[in-house]
């Protein structure tokens, strides 16, 4: 029977594991040296923030395992020994694989900061970096102040955990607005806005210089570009993350910033196969980056493979881009491309529509001369994942997908609606006169 | 209204409340870093406390005077007491989930104080059903010590001296309020939630409290009717001495009977076909009302295991079975046999009996087989049951008798075991251990019954929206009926199942837009194929190709 291995229990590994487990009878390991049990990495902040346990963040019972017969195995591969198939673990054993599958994930960014690697000093990815979080800031007496550096979603996710402890946060973002390289200016600014109302320092276009130890190798304090010296007790690095593969150098695995791999996630060497954060394609699929540190992709990377492992090779082709965040008490989703200014490509015209008071928006990206819909930024507002999919397979003109909007809405029920908002802000912007259609399950559900 | 009236232990409300123990204690005890009280929660608590001192000083029969003055201090203190609380809680902060510190909290995560609440309410219950005399309740006589106190209100709004089920009704009305006002604070973003809560909030004010007590007041042969509270939840609606009743009131009476039997019939059967069980026992009934506002801060509590999810199926189904059993053998000991006295006799009642269960069973079976699953047979087990007593009580009884028992005995076994025990003290004692909807979920016949329906046959569901669930559990967590909805969200399937009471908190909680409960075609509504949005179309072919 082919023993498949598979380095890693997150959502690449575990969701291709589950896939084999249904088309094949596959032996099937998975190692991890994180946890016992997979768990919702996404979830984390609910830990710390006491919203759950950490066992609530495990999606599937203790059984559901050895029910499947999927092999849980919890061990560190120190290397891959390609040319005997076989992985070495850290405790000296050895593991002979038919089939190896790279899926261990990223780890948090570190840039060479002076001081980066002393006591008080962590990211937030693993299971290991939460539990160094809940010794670093139990609470504001043990952590009177924190600096978190980098402004991406960890980072605005670790702020939001600490403040849920009434711990002072200073947030330093090297951009002049938060995540302006991913949003549109006007939805960067609302964030801006958000993170200030909730007591976070947040200082734009400020980059950390170095962190001051104290006597006992603590983080003390750090000192921006800026001249400034904050102190702090704990720093959080959240300058994004990068492959998990250090222990691959000198495996004979063709790497890059992650493990190299083509369409069908094979690496240049022969049953080795690589998925999730840690895998890079050559190229960009479509307008994708080569690296894709997302929990979707993840997932469908795992979703693909197990195909190929089971005797139907498939390429990796991912459908339109979609996303989701929360960045404090806003809720984010991204249906198809919409750039922020920086990325803008030169075909792409913005629509945008702000919340006179709340903090809700969405900015609508199109084609200049077709006016066919790119895509969709929405804050505060929930949309229909299917109904956007669709729309963008059809190559739906703007005007088509605004005359249905209310179509989309997946706001919970009796909540206020602002689609003719939004149309007539559209229709004012660009001189045009669409009468927003009311809400149709037939075309929702696409029923004839 | 019956109270004291009746000779058997009657627990004609079945709505249950807390004392006002629980609901200061949540307060008091949320402490645990990081998440201590701050100094006008502080206050807040000794309010209440107060206002819920003044009643228990009352159970040493203490003689305070003017016991309508009292009364009203302590009530308006516990009522301040809570709101102070909730505003200290949720006013200076923003629009959003506040679920911060619920699992480090003792209270709220079956750490000590919730144990000690919990024996605590238990406790309560005991005496409330059991040994209401020493809550002051007294046969023949003045009432003395809690219930005198609440003599004069009962006497304002019946005329009647007050009964433990009046101090019940009075506190459980006064939680409901305080604290749905509360979660209305929490959930003050949130249109469904506000909705809901008020809606709970008035059908217990002016349904299970003020109308019963004012209808007692104008017609005094009415028996005691909590309009909204249907059988089988209602289960002994259709006994002897209410039908009597009923039938002595005259119109009023008749059209109250009617209205009893057109409620399970027809008029729940159509709401639930539209809007899922929801509109009952999230939005009206008493028992959700409860959960739903003094229950709010354990609902993290409930078990979503696949174990408890096999035992509820077990219990609340056999429930069901033993209800239906039970009222008919309890309308059949009191029908005759002539059909020239009366057109319904103990034959063609059985008979009408065994029809509508077949016609239920057969419709299942021809047109639901499909989503019956493994489930068909355990409903097969159950009807076949059902008919087999009936067939039994046919030929094998006697007068007054089912089978060798006395129907009496049957009834008098429900209501201990299913009445008080299930519903109070283990479905409201225990929830700070088991969570809110502990008799919902595992015990409520009505429940299950709206359930059956929501499942085969209702527009109702949990939409998932595509693939953009990310497997973080906030939706099970805070599923107070246990359902494990992230299963469902995580493969892109809707949930429809017969538990959910559509409480809407899962899409509440929920940080990626991922869940709506929603009213749409049945075509569709079910969608068992793991569609995860994202991938590539032939990909999903053969993902979901079996």
């Amino acid at each position: 029977m082919q023993h498949i291995v598979i380095i890693g229990n997150g959502i690449s590994g575990v969701t291709l594991a589950r896939h084999v487990r249904k088309l094949s009878d596959k032996k099937i390991t998975i190692i991890s040296s994180e946890s016992d049990y997979f768990f919702s990495r996404t979830a984390l902040m609910y830990v710390y923030m006491g919203h759950m346990k950490f066992e609530h963040t495990q999606p599937y019972e203790n059984n559901f395992w050895k029910k499947n017969r999927i092999e849980l195995l919890k061990g560190y591969v120190e290397k891959v020994l390609a040319d005997k198939k076989t992985v070495s673990l850290s405790n000296g054993s050895k593991i002979a694989y038919d089939a190896l599958v790279i899926a261990t994930g990223s780890k948090p960014n570190k840039f060479g900061w002076p001081g980066q690697d002393l006591e008080g000093v962590q990211g937030l990815y693993s299971k290991q970096d939460l539990e160094q979080l809940e010794k670093n800031a139990p609470n504001k007496n043990v952590c009177k102040r924190a600096v978190i550096v980098g402004g991406g979603l960890i980072g605005i996710e670790m702020a939001e955990m600490l403040r849920s402890r009434d711990i002072p946060v200073t947030f330093l973002v090297r951009e002049t607005s938060f995540w302006n390289g991913v949003l549109p200016n006007g939805e960067s600014e609302m964030i801006n806005e958000h993170i200030r109302e909730h007591h976070i320092d947040l200082r734009l276009d400020t980059n950390l210089e170095k962190i001051i130890s104290d006597e006992n190798g603590r983080a003390k304090a750090v000192v921006t570009d800026k001249g400034e010296t904050i102190a702090c007790d704990v720093v959080g690095l959240t300058a994004g993350v990068t492959p998990n593969i250090d222990f691959l150098k000198d495996s004979g695995i063709e790497l890059g910033k992650g493990v190299k791999v083509n369409r069908l996630l094979e690496t240049n060497i022969k049953d080795i196969y690589a998925i999730g954060d840690c895998a890079e394609q050559h190229e960009g699929i479509g307008l994708r980056r080569p690296i894709e540190a997302v929990w979707y992709t993840g997932r469908m990377m795992g979703e693909t493979l197990a195909q190929t492992l089971c005797g139907n090779p498939t390429e990796y082709n991912p459908g339109h881009w979609f996303n989701s965040a929360k960045f404090l008490d806003i809720e984010y989703q991204t249906y198809g491309w919409v750039f922020s200014e920086r990325n803008k490509k030169e075909y792409e015209e913005h629509f945008h529509w702000r919340h006179p008071k709340e903090k809700i928006c969405i900015t609508m990206a199109f084609h200049k001369e077709s006016h066919a819909f790119l895509g969709i930024n929405n804050f505060g507002i929930r949309l229909r994942h299917e109904l956007f999919d669709r729309w963008l397979n059809e190559k739906r003109p703007v005007e088509y997908v605004l005359e249905h909007l209310k179509d989309a809405n997946f706001d919970p029920e009796l909540y206020a609606t602002y689609e003719d908002a939004i149309v007539s802000k559209f229709n004012a912007d660009f001189g045009q006169n669409i009468q927003p259609k009311n809400k149709s399950w037939k075309r929702i559900l696409n029923l004839h | 209204m019956e109270k004291n009236t009746k000779p058997s232990l009657d627990t004609d409300r079945h709505s249950k409340t807390t004392t006002m123990s629980t609901l200061d204690k949540s307060m008091s005890l949320s402490g645990e870093p990081p998440k201590a009280l701050n100094t006008n929660q502080k206050i807040s608590v000794l309010i209440g406390m107060t206002g819920l001192g003044i009643l228990v000083l009352q159970l040493f029969n203490l003689q305070l005077g003017n016991s309508a003055l009292w009364l009203s201090i302590s009530l308006l203190l516990i009522f301040l007491g809570v709101f102070l609380f909730s505003q200290a809680a949720y006013a200076h902060k923003h629009e959003g989930i506040k679920n911060d510190g619920v699992w480090f909290k003792s209270i709220s995560s079956r750490g000590l104080m919730g144990w000690l609440t919990g024996i605590a309410l238990t406790g309560f219950y005991i005496v409330l059903y059991f040994y209401p005399e020493y809550l002051g309740l007294v046969q023949d006589g003045d009432n003395r010590g809690l219930i005198a106190l609440f003599d004069p209100l009962s006497r304002a709004l019946s005329g009647n001296p007050a009964s433990q089920w009046f101090v019940y009704g009075t506190l459980y009305t006064v939680g409901i309020l305080a604290f749905g006002i509360k979660f209305m604070w929490k959930y003050r973003h949130n249109g469904y939630q506000q909705l809901r809560t008020l809606s709970v909030m008035f059908f217990q004010t002016a349904f299970a409290f003020i109308i019963p007590e004012i209808m007692a007041r104008l017609n005094g042969d009415l028996p005691y009717y909590d309009l909204k509270n249907m059988w089988p939840l209602n289960y002994y609606n259709f006994e002897r001495y209410r039908i009597n009743g009923f039938i002595d009131a005259g119109d009023v009476g008749l059209a109250m009977l009617l209205f009893g039997i057109l409620s399970i019939f027809v008029i729940s059967p159509i709401l639930t076909y539209k809007f899922g069980k929801r509109w009952y026992c999230s939005w009206v009934c008493g028992c959700g009302a409860m959960a739903e506002t003094v229950g709010d801060p354990f609902r993290q509590l409930s078990d979503k295991s696949k174990f408890a999810w096999k035992v509820e199926r077990w219990v609340v189904h056999s429930v069901v079975v033993f209800v239906t059993l039970m009222t008919t053998a309890v309308i059949y000991s009191y029908l005759g046999n002539d059909t020239s006295k009366y057109w319904l006799t103990k034959t063609s009642f059985l008979i009408g009996v065994a029809v509508i269960l077949t016609a239920v069973f057969a419709w299942a079976m021809i047109f639901k087989r499909d989503q019956l699953q493994k489930d068909a047979q355990y409903g097969a087990l159950g009807y076949f049951t059902i008919i087999a007593v009936l067939l039994g009580m046919h030929f094998f009884s006697g007068e007054g008798n089912i089978f060798l028992f006395k129907s009496s005995t049957l009834r008098t076994t429900y209501s201990f075991l299913i009445g008080s025990i299930f519903s109070g003290v283990i479905g409201t004692g225990f929830y700070p251990i088991f969570g809110s909807r502990v008799w919902c979920r595992f015990g409520c016949p009505m429940a299950a019954i709206l359930g059956f329906q929501q499942r085969l046959f209702s527009k109702f569901r949990i939409t998932t929206n595509g693939g953009q669930c990310i497997s973080c559990g906030n939706c099970s967590t805070y599923c107070e009926m246990g359902i494990d909805v992230r299963a469902y969200a995580q493969k892109g399937e809707n949930i429809v199942r017969s538990s959910c009471v559509g409480c809407g908190i899962c899409s509440a909680v929920c940080p990626r837009g991922v869940l709506k409960l929603e009213n749409g075609p049945q075509e569709g509504r079910i969608n068992p194929t793991e569609v995860l949005l994202g991938n590539d179309v032939d990909l999903m072919e053969l993902v979901n190709r079996k």
